[in-house]
């Protein structure tokens, strides 16, 4: 059936993608690659960021049909800033999440896109949802998504550790970015890293040339 | 003839500074349904004249006579009051037993909203329970949307939205119910709001309202609510509770009292009946110790 493509198989422009998040001590860092292709034929973006920000302190990774996680950002990203501007306070990273799982969710039909939010709140401080395709939503230390993921899994399970610093935890989003995008066709281009913190959000760009290299490169 | 004819229904009027109604009559003498119409029109309360048929007319002098009236009728019942410690709220209601029939523990005016908001109330019980209701709605639809619990001045906010609706229009007449919200968590502390038939919200450390409120508040003014513990407090809103209610007009009456702090874990429950049992005797205690020194001053 339909729905069960995997990411490269989507009709239209998707993103065979690789993204992943992290949280560390004090904050979360969540990265993707950049690349957005048809059919796994023809690369349309070589510099796509498939992080979105949602909030001031909220960003979004996305998967799968490119179309759909733009339309539902959007959507959330409007909802959020009512949201916020009633309450008189930041979203927490739970209703970002929940806002996004109910699109997923009530248009499970239509739509085909997964996402991951990672953001920091004053409650909870530095926390990661996945919603996936269908509307489901969990709360995660460490995340990986996207059709790239599949050749990550080993190297994320051994080499994540809970309260990492900020420096260890880029290393370590680096290196799984790099070398799923190294096996994986549909991911590529650069490694876009987004590290969120109680103070400030840095956006960090790693070009191809200067992704690590590991050992048959 | 004529003349006496004019001057039977002014008479009968007693009209003496509506000049519309004497003008009504100078005119259409002879028109009886016209007297009836003026009749009705001037023996309405002085105060509120034409202005008090519906709550979308507003009065000369600016005000909605409708809400006013609906305050009113928060006026009649009896007391409730809500009171904000370091480490929660303590809600207490003076319930007057009309009939020694009743059930004891029936007709509750304290009511839960969600696992940590409670609402005490005061005024027309049905109003206030259809707004427990819309309260309940509101919590439960924003934790099925945002996935936590709904803060209480959002929670407030709303449900004092809902009721200001119903003074904006003269289909429907306003709510005669005032409420106080009160809700207790780890993030956020104590919370207490209080929400009144205009469809105003305001934040309190410590808020009364129903027939003794003015007793009630200047009790309330007294404690140092800012330090105290919920399990101090309990004992001390039962005191006010006791002290404000009349004991010459209403006869018998229960003493509900609820709390939701750290003391509960954040869950609004109704007081257990040990603790509830030891701040009714200190309530009492306190209230025989002030007639005794009433009556050595004498």
């Amino acid at each position: 059936m339909e729905k069960h493509y995997t990411d490269s198989k989507v009709k239209g422009v998707s993103t065979g993608t690789t993204i992943l998040a992290a949280v560390f001590d004090g904050g979360v860092v969540i990265g993707s690659d950049s690349r957005a292709s048809i059919g796994g034929d023809y690369i349309s973006s070589k510099t796509m960021n498939k992080v979105i920000q949602v909030h001031d302190r909220i960003f979004c990774g996305i998967a799968g049909s490119l179309a759909d996680a733009q339309a539902v950002t959007k959507a959330a990203k409007s909802h959020l800033s009512f949201h916020s501007v009633q309450m008189e306070s930041p979203p927490l990273v739970v209703a970002a999440a929940s806002v996004l799982k109910d699109l997923c969710y009530k248009n499970k039909e239509e739509l085909q896109a997964g996402f991951m939010t990672a953001g920091w709140d004053r409650k909870k401080g530095p926390q990661i949802y996945v919603v996936a395709l269908g509307g489901m939503l969990l709360n995660q230390q460490v995340t990986i998504g996207g059709s790239g993921s599949t050749y990550i899994f080993g190297y994320v399970d051994a080499k994540y550790k809970p309260n990492m610093t900020r420096e260890e935890c880029v290393q370590f989003a680096t290196n799984a970015l790099a070398l799923a995008m190294g096996r994986d066709n549909v991911s590529g281009g650069v490694a876009h890293l987004v590290v969120i913190t109680e103070k400030e959000v840095e956006h960090v760009v790693v070009p191809g040339d200067k992704l690590p290299r590991f050992h048959d490169e | 003839m004529d003349k006496t004819l004019r001057r039977g229904p002014e008479r009968q009027l007693g009209v003496k500074n509506d000049t519309k109604s004497v003008f009504f009559i100078n005119i259409n003498v002879n028109s009886l349904c016209v007297c009836v119409c003026v009749c009705v029109c001037v023996c309405v309360c002085v105060c509120g004249l034409q202005y008090d048929l519906s709550a979308s007319t507003f009065s000369p002098d600016g005000r909605v006579f409708q809400v006013e009236y609906a305050m009113k009728a928060v006026e009649n019942s009896s007391t409730a009051i809500g009171i904000r410690c370091k480490d929660g709220i303590v809600f207490g209601v003076e319930k007057l037993v009309l009939s020694k029939l009743y059930e004891e523990g029936s007709n509750k005016r304290i009511f839960n909203i969600d696992r940590h908001v409670g609402m005490a109330v005061a005024g027309l019980l049905a109003d206030a329970r259809s707004l427990a209701e819309v309260a309940r709605e509101e919590a439960s639809n924003f934790r099925s949307n945002y996935g936590h619990d709904i803060p209480l001045k959002h929670l407030s906010d709303r449900v004092a939205m809902y009721v200001h609706a119903y003074t904006l229009y003269s289909a429907v007449r306003p709510f005669g119910c005032s409420f106080i919200l009160g809700s207790y968590n780890k993030d956020d502390g104590a919370q207490l709001y209080m929400v009144d038939p205009s469809g105003i919200s305001y934040g309190y450390w410590g808020c009364a309202i129903g027939k003794a409120k003015q007793a009630a508040k200047t009790e309330i003014e007294k404690l140092q609510m800012r330090e105290m513990t919920c399990r101090e407090l309990v004992k001390e809103v039962a005191k006010i509770i006791y002290i404000v209610h009349d004991e010459v007009k209403d006869k018998a009456f229960e003493l509900e009292l609820s709390w939701v702090g750290e003391v509960t874990n954040g869950r609004h429950e109704l007081v257990p009946k040990d603790i509830k049992e030891e701040a009714e005797k200190y309530a009492k205690d306190s209230l025989e110790e002030e007639d005794d020194s009433d009556e050595d001053n004498m």
